[in-house]
């Protein structure tokens, strides 16, 4: 369909719980992403990305009448968990599969999730 | 007339409207639009000479009507005033807008029952309660399905063009197989979609006259189809060697085979031109089973699987014999299958052994109505038979594709 503007994707990294592989392994992982995300730059497409601390340092709020409840832990205990994400802005869809495509293949065995983010 | 207008040209109505509105729900309403002012006026005034034309012509001044009548800000003002300045020819049809909506229909982003739901909606014009009753789903699963693939279309901006050339084998792949699926769906009845199926492979056919498994797809469906009215008698299956062959449809057959020399000459073989083949080799009795087997060889290189293996056993029985064949099927991983089951029953049956419990584990596993009503009559034909003097040649109606409906 015709579009002149770009939209926004948020590229979600789902990781299994539990320890992060050894240095051996993350070092030429974190790497690759380093220059796929250089590439997005440098193509106009990365808008924002970031890497996040294990669920167990979240904290999850919750405004119930008058009081805001406080809990310790993520919102959801699964298996799974998002280890981070990155924002592209894309043409359409095909666009921002072909850099989730990247993501996923840079992290492998990782899941990416593509979604698109609502514009103004 | 107007059914027959409608079923050759919503598809295309709906994807040039598509290009030109910028949006799949604006398209579809605008071209029913125009088919219930064309079911009010042409009784009346006479069809207009071209009522292609005229469709599109009358769903595009709708929409602008709309648009204006429905704008409340300036945004959509501003988009009919830009509509109505378009230079005509962008009304026109331009080849590729079809191709454009079957490629956005069936995006890899969708669901495979997303996808089909969609390609019958938008390209062959069914309704929503016609697509659910097909597939067996309640019509307001159906609806929500089609509701929240449009959705992802727009949200997710799924792209409305032909893929590029890198992505166009895989992308023509998923295509293929909501075709496929959709006549799979209208095998043993439904007459409905198997005819909208070999429509929309005519449509692909036309749209992209070089790509050979596209043809090959066409031929596939022309040849299982023309056995159609020899298929079932009496709500029972008829398996191939037992077919009335008048009853066979010499154009269709005629049509299909003369695609796959077409395809031959090509020289770029896909599964489902080797399917065509087998199939251009069925319709030609009596059947050349060594060119069966080696079709069969060709096909398992290119898709390797277990149900194109069993169905190779099958020729096999006839050029090595059942011995050979029943050694073949039993090394297949395939219990879950009704027709492993069936095809071991006749094998056994071949050998003089008792094929009663491979025909009950058959029967357990098969769901169709007229697959049981053969596998019964079968049953019962064992239960009361010393089988000592059974030389009949029971192949059944090769379509190793049939397994693969999962919706």
């Amino acid at each position: 369909m015709p579009q002149e503007t770009t939209q926004q994707y948020l590229l979600s990294i789902y990781q299994p719980d539990g320890e992060a592989p050894p240095p051996e392994v993350l070092d030429p992982i974190m790497a690759n992403l380093q220059a796929l995300n250089e590439e997005m730059q440098a193509k106009g497409a990365w808008v924002f990305a970031v890497g996040l601390h294990p669920p167990s340092t979240a904290t999850v709020l919750r405004a119930k009448d008058d009081d805001v409840l406080m809990t310790d832990g993520p919102f959801a205990e699964g298996k799974e968990h998002i280890g981070g994400f990155t924002v592209v802005q894309a043409a359409d869809l095909d666009e921002a599969l072909e850099w989730g495509r990247r993501l996923a293949t840079v992290l492998s065995p990782l899941s990416v999730e593509v979604r698109p983010i609502v514009s103004e | 007339m107007i059914e027959e207008i409608f079923r050759a040209e919503y598809g295309r109505a709906v994807s040039v409207l598509t290009r030109v509105l910028g949006d799949l729900d604006l398209a579809e309403e605008a071209v029913q639009d125009a088919f219930t002012t064309a079911a009010e006026q042409w009784p009346v005034k006479g069809v207009p000479p071209a009522p292609a034309g005229w469709i599109i012509t009358t769903a595009r001044n709708r929409a602008i009507d709309k648009l204006r009548r429905e704008s409340k800000g300036h945004e959509k003002l501003a988009q009919a005033a830009l509509l109505q300045h378009e230079p005509e020819e962008e009304v026109g049809d331009v080849p590729d807008d079809r191709l454009r909506l079957i490629f956005t229909c069936c995006h890899p982003a969708l669901a495979l029952p997303a996808q089909v739901a969609l390609t019958l909606k938008l390209l062959g014009g069914l309704t929503t309660g016609e697509i659910a009753r097909a597939f067996l789903v309640p019509e307001p699963t159906m609806a929500q399905r089609i509701v929240r693939a449009k959705g992802k279309i727009r949200a997710a901006r799924i792209p409305y063009r032909v893929p590029r050339d890198a992505d166009l084998p895989e992308r023509l792949k998923a295509v293929l197989a909501v075709v496929y699926l959709i006549f799979n769906e209208g095998y043993l009845d439904k007459v409905g979609l198997e005819a909208e199926a070999i429509r929309l492979g005519r449509v692909l056919a036309q749209l992209m006259p070089d790509e050979p498994e596209v043809w090959g797809l066409l031929a596939l469906m022309l040849l299982v189809a023309s056995r159609r009215e020899a298929r079932l008698r009496d709500g029972e299956i008829v398996l191939l060697a037992d077919q009335d062959r008048s009853r066979w449809d010499a154009d269709l057959i005629a049509e299909g085979q003369d695609i796959v020399r077409r395809c031959l000459r090509w020289n770029r073989p896909g599964p489902y031109q080797i399917q065509a083949a087998i199939n251009a080799v069925h319709s030609d009795p009596p059947t050349d089973w060594h060119q069966v087997v080696a079709l069969y060889d060709q096909l398992l290189a290119v898709t390797p699987s277990p149900v194109v293996a069993l169905h190779r056993a099958v020729a096999v029985a006839e050029t090595d014999g059942p011995e050979k064949a029943l050694r073949e099927v039993d090394a297949l991983d395939l219990d879950r299958y009704h027709l492993f089951h069936a095809v071991r029953a006749e094998l056994l049956t071949r050998l003089g052994q008792d094929p009663t419990a491979a025909l009950e584990a058959a029967l357990d596993r098969a769901e169709h109505p007229a697959e049981r009503a053969l596998l019964r009559g079968r049953l019962a034909a064992a239960d009361q038979q010393d089988h000592a003097d059974e030389h009949d040649q029971h192949d059944h109606d090769p379509q190793p594709g049939r397994d693969t409906t999962g919706l």
